[in-house]
């Protein structure tokens, strides 16, 4: 019985999803005035992967269809000016002294492709020609920041409307209801899992800090795995930021006693810790570091190969279209499977961002206990 | 001279960080697969402590997988600049 609704369901999300791909490819051939472009992956990818002035969801037609965000600029020279990102039209048009760079117009301006790239906003002259002169600082609404205000706003109203019921009192003595049920294991997961164990008797200290870290984490991740979506966390700056506030957090917890492990390691023969103190020194950088490159490749990696196995198709329908059918069931297919280990992902890297960060800022400021047992074993 | 100068590195930098990133997964399947085997061994040895060994294993491979993932960034690199 179970399977059997199983089996409907798996037919029915294939079905739409195989609907959802017949629906967005471009009729072929004659009814055509502009010749169909060749499918250039790498641009698809990197255009969802990087951010953007707009979000952008398909092209039917040749028409994008996209939702324009604000682009605020500053510069020294021409002083503030905003207006929505659909007057560039998508890179073809001008306007008010700015351009938005595409393939062509990076060529044509005769611009150092290692500086500037496809999206970047520059300043030209009246006749469109890049204008060196002026410096522009591009301060705008992307779809990162937009994405990220809204999961903010989301996260936040959540977690206040649940704290008010608790503090009226409802879910404290009786089971936890609605949302409360839906967030109570979780915290509790991250108070008696990760909290407790790694930070002993300061880890109500440092509980919304860790909390804060795994639902910012955690929500910013399953909002990227909404098609059409900004990625949010498989953004460097995002991560960087995300790993400095906990390098910090872990240095302003840290006592003599790690300090004195990092510069004279105890019970090390002396000529190793020529060797040992830089290592460990470096470590303190290193860790933190080791938390940004994680969750950024973890996260941009997945995107990038669900972009990949939905590229396939259109990789294939260039050859024939034959082939691009073909191809489409085994695309989708892996794409789903993949899809459902993003999800894991998600959540398990927000798990041991935060994890890794409670076990760190345990080691910063443990040990007074140990040392006599250091100098005994050597 | 110049052309395929030009041609044979940015062939040569493509396939090097094709190559490394290629290696990086073998290193990662090779690490975890170690991880896993020591924790179902140790599960088998132990079930009442289940629950501290998957959390261990848990963590253990997420700083292989960081590593990994270190080398693949560093081999996207190596195609992109």
């Amino acid at each position: 019985m179970a399977a059997w609704r199983l089996k409907s369901l798996m037919v029915a999300v294939f079905s739409i999803l195989g609907g959802l791909v017949w629906a967005s490819e471009p009729p072929a051939g004659d009814g055509h005035a502009a010749p169909q472009k060749k499918f250039n992956a790498s641009e698809v990818i990197f255009g969802h992967v990087l951010n953007g002035h707009e979000f952008h969801f398909m092209d039917i037609d040749g028409h994008p269809i996209s939702i324009p965000l604000p682009i605020i600029l500053y510069s020294p020279e021409r002083g503030w000016t905003g207006f929505m990102s659909s007057h560039f039209e998508h890179g073809h048009k001008n306007h008010n002294g700015y351009a938005m760079l595409n393939e062509h117009s990076i060529h044509e301006m005769k611009l150092d492709p290692k500086k500037f790239s496809v999206g970047d906003i520059v300043a030209v002259n009246e006749e469109g020609h890049y204008d060196a002169s002026v410096t522009v600082y591009d301060l705008s609404m992307t779809r990162n920041v937009v994405q990220m205000l809204i999961a903010l706003i989301l996260f936040v109203w959540i977690m206040l409307k649940v704290a008010a019921r608790y503090k009226k009192g409802e879910g404290v003595k009786t089971a936890p209801s609605g949302m409360q049920g839906m967030l109570e294991p979780v915290i509790t997961f991250v108070r008696d899992e990760v909290a407790h164990p790694n930070l002993g008797h300061k880890a109500e200290k440092y509980l919304p800090y860790l909390l804060t870290v795994f639902f910012f984490i955690l929500i910013n991740n399953i909002f990227g795995l909404i098609p059409g979506s900004a990625n949010v966390t498989g953004n460097i700056a995002f991560t960087a930021v995300l790993g400095v506030i906990s390098m910090l957090v872990i240095l302003f917890s840290s006592n003599a006693h790690f300090w004195q492990h990092i510069f004279n390691p105890p019970g090390v023969p002396f000529l190793v810790k020529f060797i040992l103190v830089p290592v460990e020194f470096l470590g303190i950088f290193i860790k933190p570091f080791s938390l940004i490159i994680r969750l950024f490749a973890n996260m941009v990696a997945g995107h990038i190969i669900i972009i990949c196995l939905i590229s396939l198709i259109f990789i294939f329908g260039e050859l024939s279209a034959v082939a691009g059918w073909g191809a489409s069931p085994l695309a989708i297919g892996f794409t789903v499977f993949i899809y459902l280990i993003e999800v894991l992902v998600a959540f398990l890297q927000a798990f041991i961002f935060t994890m890794l960060t409670a076990v760190f800022i345990g080691q910063a400021f443990e040990g007074e206990h140990h040392d006599e047992a250091h100098a005994a074993h050597h | 001279m110049d052309l395929l100068n030009v041609i044979l590195l940015e062939a040569t930098a493509n396939a090097g960080g094709a190559i490394g990133a290629g290696l990086a997964a073998i290193a990662a399947g090779i690490g975890i697969g170690q991880i896993g085997k020591g924790a179902v061994e140790a599960i088998a040895r132990q079930p009442e402590a289940a629950n501290d060994i998957r959390s261990s294993m848990i963590l253990t491979a997420a700083l292989v997988e960081g590593a990994a993932l270190f080398a693949i960034i560093v081999g996207f690199l190596a195609m992109v600049l």
